[in-house]
Formats: structure tokens, sequence, C-alpha cells
């Protein structure tokens, strides 16, 4: 037999270079075999594993045409100070060739607090844009064609909240809501293990996700209701695997709860999507594109029993690792993200934010953004990559990574059905701990010098310090502070009032679904600490455990 | 037997990038000390009120929000009102160069920017705690 000769030849190729390679230490203790042959995919069946783009199990990608038909979405994630420095930027960025939005929020917005809440001190407009109120919406896309952009908001606990503020804003724009376009991130899970933004407990988490799936549903069809996110599982330092299957564990709980709420799988499942981190290993992230399509279409199809074609479809957004860049030689960075690029590109990603240079040291100033962006254009029109589908399959060592990602990533997964399910395996830190594990054992390996970075533990120079920073107005915190004084003297306080009220009630009704109560009370430019606090009042806050 | 150093490490503000933090407190207690995390979200009011329970040597702040030359100096104001002049306090996260004379001036003894080895924090502290 064919395979009995390879498996000889393979035998003896090994014998010699592990002889060999001894000479060399530090190339020798890779996870990975060094060569890949037909014998790393005996048993795999084209048909079954990968079939043809746009069809199950879509390991080789969601849309039949993929880059062929158009190139996936540029978005840059972009927002700081207050609502009129970003808008600024936003439209910057129009005019450069993004093609979709992607907001923001600071702290305390995305925490739902006010800017003059004494929690906010020192936080406002920091990490991104500053919205107290439907007015701070309104300046925030004013001039921009909501019935024409997409826009993606990095927005979790407070979710429902600003999804009502941008179908108010359309709506005093004459944009129904059935034209809006976009993403909120919504996913509460991974708030509680990784990215640490969480306001109230699971149970009611829970139910204004699945309220929100049910609402757009019915009004906001063409909106993605969720981004269930590996990248900050990522960021916080888990491994590719580990990224996927603590995702999909989440979106699985997702699927459950809204299964329990009554919701029709088929209903809300097309409009959920994912969001991935492209980090520095470009082919192992490859593979993890594509085990992450298979797993996906797997869960959907044959443990919850979609029969919707888009159901089984895991469309996501990629933003380059953002704990991959360097404070030292920052301009290495710019290397570092069109690798990172390139990956998520030959992954197969439906969109994709790419890091500036200076992140490391600052939020990024306008020139390195538009490096990155530049980054994204030159990959689309120049390096070819984006010219076939899924240009790796094939690959005997990309299948064989692919296949063993997803073999560790089902391994997670029923580690956690065992659990309980990804709720009750956060509850108990398991997830936490198996993350801060592997980033322990990432750091370790970068001091031990088993893992190179380049600029920091290895071709070192003497820095200058940098300059060009971009600083955000520390009089930010007070501008906002005035606009909600003047908010609060000039609106319609009754009619908050009442609004808010009639919100209390309705949280303590589980029948009730919360969108069209927030949205109500929006409307009257109730302020998000003001909704948030009365949620805060009824469903509590979330007490995390913090373990070593 | 010598007392082993109390090393209080702490998240301020509402900043949730946590693993910065986690890694440090972690390879802090392999090198010996003990070690108290905070977990994340707490006001500065109530890191000193630890600080000074826990009767702590040293406190570790992270901070990766921009927040820090507010929160940071708001802190060690607390600490010494508390009247623990002699705890060590040190400080982490994406910080720029420029903001580190002031922060030390407001008393941060020492700042430590992306990049940095554990083991660089660790000979810093065993070189400084008093």
């Amino acid at each position: 037999m064919a395979n009995e000769s390879l498996k000889l030849k393979v035998a003896e190729y090994t014998a010699k270079v592990d002889k060999a390679s001894a000479k060399f230490p530090e190339r020798k203790n890779l996870e990975y075999n060094r060569l890949y042959t037909p014998l790393d995919l005996e048993g795999q069946d084209y048909e079954r594993d990968l079939g043809l783009p746009g069809s199950y199990p879509f390991t080789r990608g969601v849309q039949p045409t993929m880059y062929r038909g158009r190139f996936w979405t540029m978005r840059m994630y972009a927002g700081f100070s207050t609502a009129e420095e970003s808008n600024k930027r936003y439209r910057y960025l129009l005019e450069s060739g993004s093609t979709g939005l992607s907001c923001a929020f600071d702290l305390p917005t995305q925490i739902g607090y006010d800017s003059d809440d004494i929690i906010s001190e020192g936080e406002v407009g920091k990490v991104g844009v500053a919205i107290d109120s439907l007015a701070d919406m309104e300046i925030l896309f004013d001039q921009i064609d909501l019935g024409k952009v997409s826009t993606s908001m990095t927005i979790n606990a407070p979710a429902s909240v600003l999804l009502a503020m941008y179908i108010a804003v359309a709506e005093k724009n004459g944009i129904g809501p059935e034209k809006l376009n976009g993403t909120i991130q919504n996913d509460i899970l991974k708030e509680y293990a990784a990215r640490g933004t969480y306001i109230f407990p699971p149970k009611p988490s829970m139910r204004l996700i699945t309220n929100i799936f049910e609402y757009c549903s019915k009004n906001v069809p063409n909106w993605n209701t969720i981004s269930i996110s590996g990248y900050h599982i990522r960021e916080a330092g888990s491994t590719a695997a580990q990224e996927i299957a603590f995702t999909i564990a989440d979106g699985i709980a997702y699927c459950e709860a809204a299964i329990k709420a009554g919701l029709n799988v088929d209903d809300f499942a097309g409009r959920l999507s994912f969001f991935w981190n492209a980090h520095n290993n470009v082919l192992e992230e490859v593979a993890k594109f594509r085990a992450s399509r298979r797993v996906w279409a797997k869960v959907m199809k044959e443990r919850f029993g979609a029969t919707n074609p888009k159901s089984w479809m895991l469309r996501v957004h990629t933003q380059t690792a953002g704990s991959m860049l360097t404070a030292q030689q920052p301009e290495n960075n710019v290397v570092r993200v069109a690798l990172q690029t390139a990956a998520a590109v030959m992954g197969g990603t439906q969109s994709l934010h790419t890091n500036s240079k200076d992140e490391a040291l600052a939020l990024p100033t306008e020139d390195s953004v538009r490096v990155a962006l530049r980054t994204q254009q030159i990959v689309a029109y120049e390096s070819g990559l984006a010219d076939v589908v899924d240009p790796l399959a094939g690959s005997y060592y990309v299948e064989a990574m692919t296949n063993q990602i997803e073999a560790e990533a089902w391994k997670y997964i029923q580690k956690i059905d065992d659990i309980g399910g990804a709720v009750i395996a956060i509850e108990q830190g398991y997830i936490q701990k198996e993350i801060q594990d592997s980033a322990y054992k990432w750091q370790k390996e970068v001091e031990n010098d088993q893992r190179v970075i380049v600029g920091v533990n290895k071709f070192q120079i003497e820095e200058k310090p940098i300059e060009g920073l971009l600083r955000v107005d520390a009089s930010v915190g007070e501008l906002q502070k005035k606009k909600l004084a003047d908010l609060r003297a000039k609106r319609d306080n009754a009619a908050v009032s009442a609004a808010l009220a009639k919100l209390e009630a309705a949280c303590n009704d589980e029948s009730i679904n919360l969108m069209p109560v927030i949205l109500e009370a929006v409307k009257t430019y109730a302020t998000l600490g003001e909704i948030c606090g009365v949620m805060r009042k009824v469903f509590g806050e979330y007490q995390a455990h913090a373990t070593l | 037997m010598e007392k082993r150093v109390r090393i209080l490490v702490a998240k301020p503000g509402l900043d949730g990038h946590d693993r910065g933090a986690k890694v440090v407190a972690r390879a802090l207690r392999d090198a010996g000390f003990e070690v108290i995390y905070t977990g994340l979200r707490q006001t500065p009011e109530q890191i000193a009120e630890a600080a000074l329970q826990e009767d702590v040597n040293v406190i570790a702040l992270s901070l990766l929000s921009g927040a820090h030359n507010h929160l940071f100096p708001r802190i060690v104001e607390l600490i010494r009102e508390k009247g623990m002049t002699d705890v060590l306090i040190i400080g982490g996260g994406v910080i720029p160069d420029a903001d580190i004379p002031a922060l030390k001036t407001a008393g941060i003894s020492e700042v430590f920017t992306p990049g940095t080895s554990t083991t660089t924090i660790i000979d810093y502290i065993n070189a400084n705690v008093k």
C-alpha cells in the first residue's frame, strides 16, 4: 500500500532530522510537528469535512463567492472624548474608504454610569466616546446616513439602551428600524469571564439578551443581535482552541436561553455573529477560523436542530491582537498587523478591524489609524490573498491543524457541558482559571526566552521617547457634566419619571419584553445612568469572585 | 523567621483588563510574597481601606484605561492620610512615558509599562520595600 511506503519514509526522515535538529534546541519545543504529509489527513472526507464554500459545514467559508463577490467590511473601531470629536473621526474614516463604523464607548457608558457619576471620575471619554443620553447619540451620528452605513457597537451590559438610542436617532432622521444594519456586542458571558464590563447578574442579563433577540427578529431584522466574542478571551491570554471553545460554549448558552424563553431557533440564530482575534501565528489562526465554522455548523444543525442554513453559519468579525503589539520599537507593529490581517483574510472573516502601531502606548492617532486601514486595503487589492476562496485548503498542515483545533474545542465544550453549561462554568471560575493558566504560561515562556517577542526579549535597542501620541483632553469630563446639567434642566422631567417608573414595573415582570419600554425611556432623554440605575435597583449587580 | 512581604495587587477604576494584574500577582506569589488581589472596579477609597486592613507593605496598581493621572495620585493621597507612610506604591499598565514624572512626584515609586518582565518587578520590590 502506498501509505505503508510513505509511513516508512516519514519514519526514516523523522529519525534523521531528529538527530540533526538536536543542535537547534530553541526551535525544538514547538507544539507542532515539523512536517505534515498525507498521513496526517487519513480518514478525511472532502465532502463531509470541507465541502464547498457557502455549504455545510462551511469549513471553507460562509459565502459561495467570498471575496470574489466583495471584500470583507473594513470596519475600524473608534471613539474617544465627546460625541462631537468621535463624529469627526467617523466621518474621516468613511471618507478614507472605511466601509462600516465601529463605536468604542468609554467605560462609564459601558458600565451604565453617567459622566457626572462620582465613579466616572477620570474615565470619561478615555477608552471611547462618552454617551449619556439620546442627545449625545444624535451628535455622534450627525451627517451620517444610518440607512446606508452599518454600525457595530461594542456595548454589552447596557446594549439594549444603546441599541434603543440608535433606533431613536434613525427614526428622527426618517429611517425605519427595518432599514438598519449593524451589530451590538451584547455578549455578557465573556464580560464575566474576560472583559469585565458586566453590570447585572447572569439571569437578568440573559433575559435582556433574549428580549433583544426577540425584539429585533420582529422589528430590526437585519441587525446582528449579538457578537459572541472570543477576541477578549484570547486577549486575556487563552490559546486559539480555548478562544473558539469558550466562545462557542457561550453561544450554546445563549441559544439555550432563547429557546427556553420560547423562541424558535431559526428565528434568531441567523442573526448571531461572532468575533475572533487574529493573533500572531498566521497558519494556526487560519486553521482556527476554519475549525470554528465547522464546530458551530455542527452545533446548530445537530444539537439545536436548526434547519435554515443561515442558522448554521458562523459569520465573524475579526480584530488583530492588541495584546501582541509592543510598546518597544512600535513601528514593528505595522508588520505584525499586516501578518494578522493576512491570517484573518485567509481565514475568511466577514469584517476586520486592524489595530494601529501606537496602541500599546495610547489611543491611536489619525495618521496611525490610516496606516492600519491601508494595511487592509493593501492585503485586499495588492496581495492576491483575497483572490481565491479559502486558499490554504488542502495544505496538509492547515487541514491537520484545523482538525486538531476542532478536536480540542470539542473536548472543552464537553467539559463545560459536564459542568452544567457556560453560565455555571463561569460562576465557578473554571473558564477564568483556564484562561489565566494559559496567560501565565505565555508570560513564563517569554521570560524564559522560549518565546521570542522581537524588540522585547530579543533585538532590543536603546529607545527614543515616542512623540505625538494622542491625548484625550482632560476637560471632557467637565464638558459632559455640563451637557448633562443642561439636559436635565431642559427636558420634560415628568415624562422621564413616568418612563422610568414604567421600566421598573416591566423589569419586575419577566413576561414583558424590555426593549420597547427602554426605547420609550430613551426618547424622553432619560440618561443611560438613570435607565441602568432602575435596572440595577431591580436586578442587583454581579459580584465577581476574583481568583488567582 | 522574617515576616513575609505582603502585597496588595489592585485594579482601580472601571477598567476590566486584568491579564497583567493577574499574571503579576501570580508571579509575585511564586516569588514568595504574600499576595492579595482586589478584583476589578475598586474605588481609591476601597483600595486604601484594603491596604490598611491587610496591613500590606506594597500596593501594586494596574490600570489600562487612561485614568491613571486621576486615580493613582488619589490613592497615594488616601494611603498617606491613613498614616501608612512606609507603604511602597507602584503602578503599571498602558501609561505614556510623558505621564510618568508627574506620577512619581505624586508618590508612585515606579511605573512599569508593557513588556516589563515580572522579574524586574520582583527585583524592584525586593530592593525598595521598607
